[in-house]
């Protein structure tokens, strides 16, 4: 018979000490000239970027890539422990709460001078990288042009009764309910969305699966950012959904920001170049051709195919203190009588 | 110290590492407060919701898992040497992925759509709901039985099912009657993880639209922390007493009667044979086929086109998956293999608590378990250097999915017959070698089994993954998360065919090959 359990034991032994070497060469020194970044951008609409400031500037970044609300739940429980000396969002409901948890640095006033007041923190301790339009995607096989609505307002009408699509539970969607609160008020949130559920809306758990489902024909619309049907399209041409663009005005039409942050305790000028290297003409044009966004800064025009538009960004008028807003939406989205 | 002492301290231990997220989920609960009739408002639907669902699943899991294992192992059914490799691979998707790839399998176009036409569902349906929850978690966790219930046939005494069939049984009484009985401890076990995964799943769930008490969890972790604790404490406390509930009923105890013998003649199956075999292929074609074919569909595409990346990205992250898995696993066995000696052989208190902590803890969700190591590594003295390092990433995994091998290992040890024990003792054989040679050898398929669960479920681990790993360390798992998010299709499709190969060479390689099913 084998003796199966000493070789096994060998070869834990041999796995164990291979483990801690690796470790070791993994925790590396913490001189000036390397950062630890936590990216609630995935390594696809940033990775290049990275590797390109590493490059130009010789500051080795460690990303460390994960959802954003999961980023921000990981430095809050990191505490003044963080290895974290940026941070990236995705969603602007993340990156209030840790200004709410006062773990967000002040940035230099030239870094938020880069991009409009609009889309910055008013007490300077994030800037906004690139920009993602919320709109409305709709199936051009089950919606005709003459029914496309100029307002979110339109969609309670019973004419769109069970084929439109939101996601109440996801960050860019109560996001957006967070910007409409600051421009038109909580009744008329309230009502608006108590309407909407009445009308029979269906739910969805993110943009993604909007989209996909409008382009399946299962609903004919939904409500989601301008992103997720180009990335849609760029997989597959052949789809149906476009996207439609609210007036301006509408709360419906909002830009919700990607934004950066530098960790308090952990600031460093590494660190502040990192965030202006993102803010820099090349980095804006890398988001406004690479990723489809609205890019924020250095004068740099979106892609084409991207509608120009005039628009508030998600900024601190109507988020401020975000971390509070935040449960705010959610109590209005629950009481509107969805599974927020 | 005599044997009985060591152990019992050695799981005092175990239990030690396996209670740090829960004793974090009650600290944070009672450090923010929350009122707990508000959260019950919230919650009590949608717990009520949960239990149906997992009680749905668990027991339409344990029908097909039991099924499986026993067509495969024991009789003649057709072409069971593949089936019995592919059969624990529905396991190895993430849910949230077999959940959208059965979404587009249903659409219009998708690989379902036609035969779903022949019976006059034609067009876009909505896919979703409790029905479309438990179908899709049914396919995705049988195999939590069927390798628990496959080990414990593979090790169990031959004849007497052959003498049964001799005696005039016919094949399905036999089952029932003779098989089935001593098959009650790992179905059991098998369901009981099924029911605590479907409760702390969120990805699966939230895809099809079906509201579950994590859904309160996740939905409240930024905005109202209170709520989200305490619904976390009342998963945990929901868990403790189902498990506390399945102790004190599985009864009697698995009989000392696992032989090293693993001959047999198999079970004829006589006029069910192509029932069975409709049936066994039917259930792998919807579990594993169904998926791979959206999924490939979609690598396929991205291929064409550009957006899938290129396969030799999938290399680092496939290598990373295996060695943390691999690891994981071994470690995950040892760890409960001394609680589960002293739970079966001694009726230790003390490890019979360890093992209700070490099982519950799986309802937990992993995200919650994952920032429950990060609190314990940054604040327990002396424990700073290991953070974001690879052993507490280990940690992390076995906290998470030891629970897996527990019950396996349960059965495994009450199945070395006490007159084998006896004899070697009596032959002059100190412990150390009885265990090497007699014990563990007698224990082997219990033990891979467990192992194996740990090792699939590993490897597509994701919220542990992503917030204990050290920085750029990317499994499949993340990469599949990573693109699903974003909307990168093809490189969805690319990253989970690669997860589900690897996975299905890691199990036949490590787990089935040595478990001798394949000789049986």
């Amino acid at each position: 018979m084998r003796s199966p359990l000493r070789s096994r034991l060998f070869h834990l032994l041999l796995g164990l000490t291979a483990l801690t070497l690796v470790a070791a060469a993994c925790s590396s020194s913490d001189d000036e000239e390397s950062l630890t970044l936590y990216s609630g951008r995935s390594e696809d609409l940033i990775g290049p970027l990275i590797e390109d400031f590493t490059e130009e500037t010789g500051i080795e970044v460690e990303v460390k890539y994960l959802g954003s609300a999961e980023a921000a739940l990981l430095i809050a429980e990191e505490g003044d422990q963080t290895p974290a000396d940026v941070f990236i969002s995705q969603s602007p409901g993340a990156m209030g709460f840790l200004e709410s948890s006062g773990q967000l640095a002040d940035l230099d006033s030239a870094t938020l001078d880069l991009v409009d007041a609009g889309v910055r923190d008013a007490d300077g301790k994030w800037v906004g990288l690139s920009g993602r339009q919320r709109v409305l995607v709709y199936n051009e096989d089950g919606v005709t042009a003459d029914e496309l609505p100029s307002s979110v307002f339109d969609l309670t009408d019973p004419a769109w009764s069970g084929r439109l699509g939101i996601a109440p539970a996801n960050g860019s969607f109560q996001d957006f309910v967070t910007a409409m609160r600051g421009s038109v008020g909580d009744d008329v949130t309230l009502e608006w969305l108590t309407a909407l559920r009445e009308n029979g809306v269906v739910t969805y758990s993110g943009n993604s699966a909007i989209v996909a489902a409008v382009g399946r024909g299962e609903v004919d619309a939904g409500l989601v950012n301008h992103y997720y049907n180009f990335r849609a399209l760029a997989e597959d041409d052949s789809l149906p959904s476009r996207n439609h663009q609210l007036a301006v005005d509408d709360p419906g039409s909002v830009l919700i920001v990607t934004a950066a942050a530098v960790i308090a305790g952990n600031e460093s000028d590494a660190a502040t170049s990192l965030v202006d290297f993102l803010l820099s003409e090349a980095a804006q044009r890398y988001f406004a051709d690479e990723t489809f966004e609205y890019p924020l800064a250095a004068g740099v025009a979106p892609a084409d195919g991207i509608p120009a538009a005039e628009f508030d960004g998600v900024g601190d008028d109507t988020l401020g203190g975000l971390g509070d807003e935040l449960e705010g939406t959610r109590n209005l989205i629950v009481e509107a009588g969805f599974e927020g | 110290m005599t044997p009985r002492r060591l152990l019992t301290s050695v799981s005092a231990v175990v239990g030690v590492a396996f209670a740090l997220p829960g004793a974090y989920v009650l600290w944070r609960t009672a450090q923010l407060g929350g009122d707990v009739t508000e959260v019950w408002s919230e919650a009590a639907a949608p717990a009520w919701r949960t239990v149906q669902l997992a009680a749905l699943v668990a027991a339409s899991a344990a029908v097909i898992g039991t099924l499986m294992a026993w067509l495969v192992t024991r009789t003649d059914l057709p072409g069971r040497r593949v089936l019995r490799v592919l059969a624990p691979l529905p396991m190895a998707l993430p849910s949230f992925i077999g959940a959208a790839a059965f979404i587009t399998a249903v659409s219009p176009g998708g690989v379902l759509a036609e035969p779903l036409s022949w019976i006059g569902i034609d067009g876009p349906i909505r896919f979703r709901g409790m029905g479309a929850a438990w179908l899709v978690l049914t396919l995705f966790t049988y195999p939590y039985v069927y390798l628990p219930v496959g080990a414990r046939l593979s090790s169990l005494r031959r004849g007497i099912d052959e003498s049964a069939q001799l005696l005039g049984c016919s094949t399905w009484s036999t089952f029932r009657r003779v098989v089935l009985p001593q098959l009650r401890r790992p179905i059991a076990g098998g369901a009981l993880l099924v029911f605590l995964y479907t409760v702390s799943d969120f990805g699966a769930v939230q895809l099809l639209g079906f509201d579950t008490l994590t859904r309160v969890v996740f939905s409240t972790y930024l905005s109202d922390r209170a709520t989200s604790f305490l619904a976390a404490t009342l998963v945990l406390v929901f868990a403790l007493a189902v498990v506390g509930f399945e102790r004190r009923m599985r009864g009697a105890h698995v009989t000392g009667d696992a032989t090293p013998d693993r001959r047999t003649t198999p079970v004829t199956l006589g006029r069910s044979r192509l029932v069975a075999l409709v049936a066994s292929i039917a259930t792998i074609a919807l579990a594993l086929a169904v998926p791979l074919v959206s999924l490939g569909y979609w690598a396929a595409r991205g291929l064409r086109r550009g957006t899938a990346g290129s396969f030799s990205e999938l290399l680092e992250p496939a290598l990373n998956g295996a060695v943390v898995s691999v690891i994981a696993a071994v470690v995950a066995v040892a760890a409960v293999l001394p609680v589960a000696v002293v739970t079966t052989r001694h009726h230790g208190r003390v490890a019979k608590g360890v093992s209700i902590a070490v099982v519950a803890g799986y309802a937990v969700p992993g995200l919650v378990i994952a920032l429950g190591l990060v609190f314990w590594a940054l604040r327990a003295p002396g424990a700073g250097f290991l953070y974001q390092t690879m052993p507490l990433l280990i940690l992390g995994y076995v906290v998470h999915f030891g629970s897996q091998a527990m019950g396996t290992s349960e059965v495994a040890v009450a199945g070395v017959p006490a007159s084998v024990r006896e004899s070697a003792t009596l032959l002059g054989v100190g412990p150390i070698r009885r265990w090497l040679t007699v014990e563990l050898p007698l224990m082997r398929p219990g033990l891979l089994a467990g192992g194996g669960l740990v090792l699939l479920s590993t490897f597509k681990e994701l919220p542990a993954t992503l917030l204990l790993s050290p920085p750029g360390f990317q499994t499949l798992a993340t990469d599949v998360w990573a693109s699903y998010n974003e909307g990168f299709f093809g490189k969805v499709g690319l990253s989970s065919l690669a997860l589900v190969t690897v996975s299905g060479v890691l199990t036949w390689l490590l787990i089935l090959r040595r478990a001798d099913w394949l000789n049986a």
